[in-house]
């Protein structure tokens, strides 16, 4: 260790050159970074696809595209939104941040994590090549239930292979943020004392190295139903289309999970830090992450309310729904109870976060109607199931990424972003999320389905607010960008606690930028008093 | 004098709230069945409680951004970090909430679920992209497609405003055709892909699936014309398979029901003379 120690000292700072230092990347930062830039293209190409889809149901009538088209953009949008945008986004502020969290140098395994993110660009050039095949892009929506996702053309095994990709990706990433947390935290550092979204990455990626087998599992049955004549799926052939409902959602709602815990962790630090308080109940906050995650496994079947499921399996799945309101209600609170007597500023990421607090815990109300399964039966495949994940997804996950960012960008870059610009992105982003997905509550409760391409004269008028909001919510975020490229570029000088806030991580006694090395020495925080407590 | 004008303005907002949320466009139909208005105040009910739960917690959040500023020289209590008490009581209260909420639920379900001592059946199978109604022990079937008038409008560039077409993309050429004060039950299927039978104002939406046969059943107690659509993505032209049933008084069903079978009677020797000149000529080869 000494040896490698006096080495890395020689090397400070020493960074690979030209386009090797990112093929063969093995430094978590660039890593971190390629991840968040893929992220961040996949988020404006699946974006492209939801104004696609707005643009057809501003009004009624076909304008614009063929109804299989037009599928095939929802099931794309949907594909790259969750595997493309969302989960490589936290992947990559995993990479950047866990390391420099808990006083590692690098992610534990540094070679594994280039290959996680390379097979990334190829999954999704797989996915996207198969809109030139015949019959077009998948169009079976991205839950794929078969007989329909059977009756794809020549995209089907690009997308199932595509898949794959992407679940061997998500492993690998998991097993590296696992074997971090548990192996490289600094001395002292008692996983009581990691910050939350430490904690939350950490259950996070035991949820994916759980649920991502199973959906490769799901994924490849329908492979062999489609080219080796079995019929796991085929009731001709003795084989269940029910089944494979139960399998995808036994992957698909730890899932809804994995792209939600990690947003709790970021807003449990950002909330703390900038009402200059300690998050209030930290070990609730573990715990409730925990919990939550192992109710996740148990509700999967409240997506299937209406596939005729006996009286006592409808009971148990509602029932197990709702107790997923109780450790998230704790969360909302303690949130709120850290705000409570605090000192608050509003800079961007406190903004984001905030509107996450807001309009994920709406997110959070519409869920609790969606468990009511009578009710349900009423709002199943209609647009109030479109509001309410998108309410979850944007404003929740999406916007929680966007306050990351913020908190962290200095840090990266070593210097302070335009902060009106970036409060201008907030404000737009905020206004017009909720003009493009609050009026789908009502859609859906007067009755439009869900993945319809042209409506019934009476769903014209929201749809319209709808798609102006959309347009609005899309065009704002190249603000983001423009952000972002100017923070990268210059900008005044960022000090190393970057914020006049209370901010506690390890992140924040390095200099910014962080050094290319994060931690050579690891820092000793044996007997530092415990924050949280 | 303002501040009275301000809150018999807010009050008037408030008092017409309700009625504005029972607007059809805004939300859950109340329906014709007893059923359908069980679900709607199951969705009702859910609805207030959180938007009670959202009045307290939004307005604890809203306070303490309003009055826990730096800006206004608020100062952090760095003391504040859990109570046992407080963290007790916001569980318990949601538990007990839910409870609330489940007991009443449970016994809809209970009622949702007993589909014996039906009037008639109704076998429905879906196709890509049509329904077909099959009425048990009548020798009575037919195809449900989407009106000619919307399909025409439906088409890419056609040129046809759809506010012009009359119910578009919720008329069909056969409507299902029931009678009034009779418990329906419905047997659902799917010939190809998953379908899903949606009718709001019974309350009744069941996935038609290949294999398996779902139970579903509704009594509607007004007559009337209802419209549903086709609620899981089944191909190219799902936005395109809505559903549309008459309900009628017992007499007209009655009379729609023996014009159907004298229909079926006329068309059925038809039939079995093509099938026997068919077996025939098979025979001779």
């Amino acid at each position: 260790m000494a040896h490698a120690d006096t080495h890395d000292h020689h090397d400070h700072d020493h960074k690979p050159t030209g386009i090797g230092r990112w093929l063969f990347a093995t430094n978590h930062k660039d890593i971190g970074t390629m991840y968040l830039l893929f992220a961040l293209m996949m988020f404006f190409l699946g974006g492209a696809m939801a104004l696609g889809i707005r643009l057809e149901l501003f009004k009624p009538g076909m304008q614009w595209f063929d109804p299989a088209f037009y599928n095939s953009l929802v099931t794309n949008h949907a594909l790259i939104m969750i595997f493309g945008a969302v989960m490589p986004a936290w992947v990559g502020l995993a990479n950047w941040m866990i390391p420099l969290q808990v006083g590692a140098p690098d992610m534990a395994l540094p070679r594994m994590n280039n290959y996680s993110f390379w097979i990334l660009p190829f999954a999704f050039t797989l996915l996207l090549s198969s809109f030139f095949t015949a019959g077009g892009g998948p169009a079976g929506g991205w839950t794929l239930y078969p007989p329909l996702s059977l009756q794809a053309g020549d995209s089907f095994p690009l997308t199932i292979f595509a898949i794959h990709m992407m679940g061997i990706s998500s492993i690998m990433g998991a097993i590296n943020v696992i074997v971090t947390i548990m192996n490289m935290r600094a001395p002292g550092m008692t996983l009581l004392k990691l910050p939350l979204f430490c904690w939350t990455w950490l259950i996070t990626a035991y949820l994916l190295i759980a649920v991502m087998p199973v959906l490769a599992g799901a994924v490849t049955m329908l492979l062999t139903d489609h080219y080796f004549g079995t019929s796991f799926f085929n009731p001709a052939g003795g084989g269940d289309p029910v089944m494979f409902q139960h399998i995808f959602w036994f992957f698909g709602h730890p899932e809804v999970y994995i792209l939600i815990l990690p947003a709790f962790g970021i807003v449990s630090e950002i909330i703390p830090a900038f009402s200059r308080k300690p998050l209030f109940g930290y070990d609730a906050m573990v715990y409730a992450s925990a919990s939550i995650a192992f109710l996740s496994f148990i509700v999967w079947a409240h997506h299937m309310f209406t596939v005729g499921m006996p009286l006592a399996g409808q009971m148990f799945f509602m029932m197990s729904t709702m107790l997923i309101a109780i450790p998230t209600g704790v969360k909302v609170f303690n949130w709120t109870a850290t705000m409570w007597k605090g000192s608050i500023t509003f800079e961007p990421p406190m903004l984001f976060a905030l509107a996450f607090l807001f309009l994920f815990t709406i997110g959070g109300f519409s869920g609790l109607m969606l468990a009511i399964a009578p009710a349900d039966f009423q709002y199943q495949d209609t647009y109030f199931v479109v509001a309410h994940f998108h309410y979850v997804l944007v404003p929740g996950a999406v916007f929680a990424i966007m306050a990351g960012v913020y908190y962290w960008l200095p840090k990266w870059t070593g210097h302070m972003y335009s902060m009106s610009l970036a409060k201008w992105h907030f404000w737009l982003s905020t206004v017009s999320v909720n003009v493009l997905f609050f009026p789908q509550h009502f859609l859906g409760l007067a009755g439009m389905p869900r993945r319809i391409p042209d409506y019934s004269t009476q769903f014209t008028d929201w749809n319209m607010v709808s798609s102006v909001g959309g347009f609005v919510f899309g065009f704002s975020q190249l603000l983001f960008v423009v952000v972002v490229w100017q923070c990268a570029r210059g900008g005044a000088k960022a000090t190393d606690k970057v914020w006049d806030g209370q901010m506690t991580g390890l992140e924040w006694t390095v200099a910014s930028p962080a050094p290319y090395h994060s931690f050579t020495d690891a820092p000793d925080l044996t007997g530092v008093a415990d924050t949280h407590h | 004098m303002l501040n009275r004008k301000v809150l018999s303005a807010l009050g008037g907002i408030l008092a017409a709230l309700p009625a504005l949320a029972y607007e059809s466009s805004y939300n859950m139909t109340t329906g014709v069945t007893d059923i359908s208005r069980q679900v709607h105040g199951l969705h009702m009910m859910t609805f207030w409680v959180c938007v009670a739960i959202a009045v307290a917690v939004f307005g604890v959040m809203i306070y303490s951004i309003m009055t826990f500023r730096k800006s206004k020289g608020a100062v952090a209590d760095q003391t504040l970090l859990h109570s046992t008490k407080v963290e007790v009581i916001w569980t318990v209260i949601p538990v007990l909430i839910l409870i609330g909420v489940a007991v009443p639920t449970a016994k809809t379900m209970v009622r949702m679920d007993d589909t014996r001592n039906a009037d008639l059946s109704i076998k429905i199978t879906g196709y890509q992209w049509k329904w077909q109604y099959e009425y048990m022990g009548t020798g009575v079937s037919f195809y449900s497609t989407l009106a000619p008038s919307s399909n025409e409008a439906r088409q890419l560039h056609s040129g046809i405003d759809p506010k012009s077409v009359k119910d578009y993309l919720l008329e069909v050429d056969h409507p299902v055709v029931v009678p009034v004060d009779a418990k329906v039950r419905l047997l659902l299927t799917g010939n190809d892909v998953i379908h899903s039978w949606w009718v709001p104002d019974f309350a009744v939406k069941k996935d038609a699936i290949p294999g398996f046969i779902n139970e579903a059943w509704f009594k509607a107690e007004k007559i009337g014309h209802y419209t549903g659509q086709c609620t899981e993505l089944c191909g190219r032209d799902h936005g395109f398979m809505p559903i549309a049933v008459d309900v009628v008084s017992k007499e007209d069903y009655a009379k729609w029901l023996a014009a159907q079978q004298e229909a079926a009677k006329a068309a059925a020797p038809a039939a079995t003379t093509a099938a026997n000149s068919a077996a025939s000529a098979s025979a001779t080869l």
